[in-house]
C-alpha cells in the first residue's frame, strides 16, 4: 500500500471530496481508537488513583490523587501473589512446551516422504471438526487423575491444529535446497529438526508463542472447571473472575467485589473493592499490553498465511 | 495442501499386497526418526481428543457415575427426546442461533468497513498505530473484556454518564439487567474486542490488489468510493466469500466466555446459550446423560454445517479449511 500512496501524493492535487474523505475517515479512526483506548486508560487511572477519592466519580483518563497504596495492597495479598505465580508459571511452561512439540509434529507432517504424513496430519486436522464436549472431557481429566493438579493446564492444549498448520506451511515455504544440502552433509532428521529448521522458523514459531502464551495467561475456565477447590492452584485471571461474578449481583462497578470487602476488612480505609478490581484488571492485562506489539510482524504474516492459504 | 494428497506411494500400497506391507514397515523403520517425532503426540492425541467421544455412550444411558460401563442401563433417546420438549432448550438453542447470527453479520459488515477505511489512510504512521491500538482487546482476556463492559455500562458507568448529560435518560439505567439488551450488548462487546483483529486477513487481500487498476480507475475520474466499491471490493471477494462460508459452519458456536461472563440472573433468558445450558447441567447438577446429550447434538450439527461449508467452498474452488 506504501507504494500507492507515493504515486497518489506525486499526482495532481487532491479534490475537496477526497480531502473531505480523509478527514471524515481520519476523524473516525481516531474516534475508534479513543473508544477502544478509553477503558483500559480509565481503569489505569482508577487504579493510581487514591481509592476512596475513587467512589466520588469523575476519574476519566487522569488520576486526581496520585498513589500506589493500591498496587502495594494487592501485591501484598498472599492469594493474588500466588496466582500472579501460577499464572507466569503455566504461560512459561505451556508456551515452551506448545512451540516445541508443535513444531516437531510440523516438521514431520512437512516431510512429504514420511509414510505416516498422510495419517498424521488427518488424524490431527479431525480433531477440528468433531470434539468429545465439555462433560466427556471433563470426565477424562477426571479419570485421568488430573483434577487439582497443575499439570491440567499443559496437557490438554498441548498442541493446536491451527498452530500445527501454519508451522507446517511455513516449513513447506522454507527453501528445499537448505534442507536436501543437510542432508547430502549428513545430517539426521534430529540434526535437521534442531538446528536448521527449528532456526529459521523463528519468525513463525513467535507468532505461535505469542497465541499460546496468551492464552495461558488469559485462561480461566480450566481453574474453574478443574481446580476451583484448591487455592493453590488459581491462577490471577481466576482470582479476577470470581471478583467480577460477585460484583456481577450488585451490578454497581463501585459497589463491586465483595469478596474482597471482607477480606480488606482492616485495611477498608486504604482500599475499596472498586480500586482493587481496576488494580487487578491492569496487572492482568498489563503483560500482554507490553508484549503484544512487538511481534505485530509476524502475526499478522502468521495469520495471513494460516487463515487464508490453509 | 491439494497437491500433497496424492500422498505417498507406500500408503496406497498397505492394502494391497503383503509385499506392501513390508515396504512400509521397511520405511517406517528408516524413518524411525520421524516416527519417534511424531508417534508420541498421536498417543497424546488419541487419548486428550478421542477418547472422551467415548463419553458420547453416556448420551442413551440412565447414568450413573458408581457404576461401571456394563451395568449401566440404557435410556435409548430418552434424553434427546427430552431436550426437544424442554422449553429452556428451545430457547437455548434460539439464542444460541442468534447470538452467532449476530456474530456473523456484525463482524464481516464491520470487519470489511474497517479495513477499507484503513485501507484508504496514506500516513503509514497513523495506519499502524490505529491497526496495533485495535488489536489490542483480542488479546486481553474475557474476564478482563467483561470487568470493562460492564463497568462502562453500570448505573455509575460511562455510557449512562453521556446519555445522562445529553439528557436522554433521568437516572442511571442498568443495561445489563434488561433481557432485551443483552444481544445488543453481546454484539457490541464482540466488535469491541475482535474488529480490529478481523481486518488483518482483508487488509492482507487489499494488499494483493493491482495498483494499476486504482490508476487506471482514477484516470476515468473515479472518487474514492466509486474505486472502494468496484476494485477494493471485489478485490477481496474470494477471501469475503471463503470467510463466510467458513463461518457458517460454526454457526453452533456463538462463544461461551461472554455469556457466562455478562450473564446474570436478569439476563438469563437472552443470555444462556448451548455451552452454558451444558455446564450448567453437567457440572452444577451432574445430570451427565442429558448435558452430554445437548453437547453431542452441537457437535453433530457442527460437524454436517463444517462439512458442508467445506465442501462448498470446495466446489467454488476456493480455499478449504484443511
Amino acid at each position: 500500500m506504501a507504494e500507492v500512496a507515493g504515486k497518489n501524493k506525486k499526482r495532481r492535487p487532491m479534490a475537496l471530496g477526497d480531502r473531505l474523505f480523509d478527514y471524515a475517515n481520519y476523524t473516525f479512526l481516531t474516534l475508534l481508537m479513543v473508544v477502544t483506548l478509553y477503558p483500559f486508560l480509565n481503569t489505569l487511572a482508577v487504579s493510581l488513583n487514591d481509592a476512596n477519592d475513587s467512589i466520588k466519580g469523575g476519574i476519566y483518563v487522569w488520576p486526581r490523587e496520585w498513589t500506589l497504596d493500591n498496587y502495594k495492597y494487592v501485591l501484598a495479598e498472599a492469594t493474588i501473589f500466588h496466582a500472579t505465580m501460577i499464572s507466569v508459571l503455566r504461560t512459561v511452561i505451556g508456551t515452551v512446551a506448545t512451540v516445541f512439540c508443535s513444531a516437531m509434529v510440523a516438521y514431520t507432517i512437512s516431510r512429504q516422504e514420511f509414510v505416516l504424513r498422510k495419517f498424521v496430519t488427518v488424524a490431527f486436522i479431525l480433531t477440528m471438526y468433531i470434539n468429545g464436549g465439555l462433560i466427556p472431557n471433563f470426565l477424562l481429566i477426571r479419570d485421568l487423575g488430573l483434577i487439582d493438579s497443575f499439570w491440567v493446564y499443559i496437557w490438554p492444549g498441548l498442541i493446536g491444529v491451527f498452530n500445527l498448520i501454519i508451522i507446517r506451511s511455513f516449513i513447506e515455504g522454507l527453501p528445499e535446497s537448505i534442507l536436501e544440502s543437510a542432508r547430502i552433509d549428513g545430517a539426521g532428521e534430529y540434526r535437521n529438526f534442531f538446528h536448521i529448521v527449528l532456526p529459521l522458523c523463528t519468525p513463525v514459531l513467535a507468532t505461535v508463542a505469542l497465541f499460546t502464551g496468551v492464552y495461558q495467561w488469559n485462561q480461566w475456565f480450566d481453574v474453574f472447571l478443574y481446580n476451583s477447590s484448591n487455592i493453590d492452584l488459581s491462577t490471577l485471571q481466576y482470582e479476577l473472575q470470581k471478583i467480577l461474578q460477585n460484583s456481577n449481583a450488585s451490578m454497581s462497578a463501585k459497589s463491586a467485589g465483595d469478596a474482597f470487602a471482607s477480606a480488606g476488612s482492616q485495611d477498608a480505609n486504604a482500599v475499596t473493592p472498586f480500586s482493587i478490581r481496576a488494580t487487578m484488571t491492569i496487572a492482568a492485562s498489563l503483560p500482554i499490553i507490553m508484549v503484544y506489539p512487538f511481534l505485530q510482524k509476524y502475526f499478522v504474516k502468521g495469520m495471513t498465511v494460516g487463515g487464508v492459504k490453509g | 495442501m491439494e497437491n500433497n494428497t496424492a500422498g505417498i506411494p507406500a500408503t496406497g500400497a498397505i492394502a494391497k499386497k503383503p509385499a506392501g506391507m513390508a515396504r512400509f514397515f521397511k520405511l517406517l523403520l528408516q524413518q524411525r526418526a520421524l516416527v519417534v517425532m511424531s508417534v508420541p503426540f498421536l498417543i497424546w492425541l488419541f487419548i486428550f481428543k478421542y477418547m472422551p467421544m467415548w463419553g458420547w455412550t453416556i448420551a442413551f444411558q440412565k447414568y450413573k457415575p458408581a457404576l461401571g460401563f456394563w451395568e449401566q442401563e440404557w435410556a435409548g433417546l430418552t434424553h434427546f427426546r427430552f431436550l426437544f420438549e424442554d422449553e429452556r432448550f428451545i430457547r437455548v438453542l434460539r439464542n444460541t442461533l442468534a447470538m452467532s447470527g449476530i456474530n456473523l453479520v456484525l463482524g464481516f459488515v464491520t470487519a470489511i468497513a474497517l479495513a477499507l477505511l484503513l485501507n484508504e489512510v496514506r500516513k503509514v504512521m497513523f495506519k499502524r498505530v490505529v491497526q496495533t491500538v485495535s488489536y489490542l482487546p483480542h488479546f486481553i482476556s474475557w474476564v478482563v473484556a467483561a470487568g470493562i463492559i460492564q463497568s462502562t455500562l453500570s448505573p455509575d458507568g460511562i455510557i449512562n454518564e453521556l446519555l445522562m448529560k445529553a439528557g436522554f435518560i433521568k437516572e442511571g439505567v442498568l443495561f445489563l439487567g434488561i433481557p432485551e439488551y443483552f444481544w445488543t450488548i453481546f454484539g457490541a462487546g464482540t466488535v469491541w474486542k475482535d474488529v480490529g483483529w478481523n481486518t488483518i486477513v482483508y487488509l492482507a487481500a487489499m494488499t494483493m490488489i493491482d495498483p494499476a487498476q486504482y490508476e487506471a480507475a482514477e484516470m476515468d475520474g473515479a472518487g474514492r468510493f466509486k474505486r472502494m466499491w468496484h476494485i477494493t471490493l471485489p478485490g477481496i471477494k474470494p477471501v469475503i466469500v471463503v470467510l463466510l462460508i467458513m463461518n457458517i459452519g460454526y454457526l453452533m458456536e456463538s462463544g461461551f466466555e461472554p455469556q457466562y461472563l455478562l450473564g446474570n440472573g436478569m439476563n438469563v433468558d437472552y443470555s444462556e446459550n448451548l455451552d452454558i445450558f451444558v455446564l450448567k447441567y453437567g457440572i452444577a447438577q451432574s445430570n451427565f446423560s442429558l448435558s452430554i446429550a445437548a453437547g453431542m447434538f452441537k457437535t453433530v450439527v457442527s460437524f454436517i454445517l463444517l462439512f458442508v461449508a467445506n465442501n462448498v467452498s470446495k466446489r467454488l474452488g476456493e480455499a478449504r479449511l484443511y
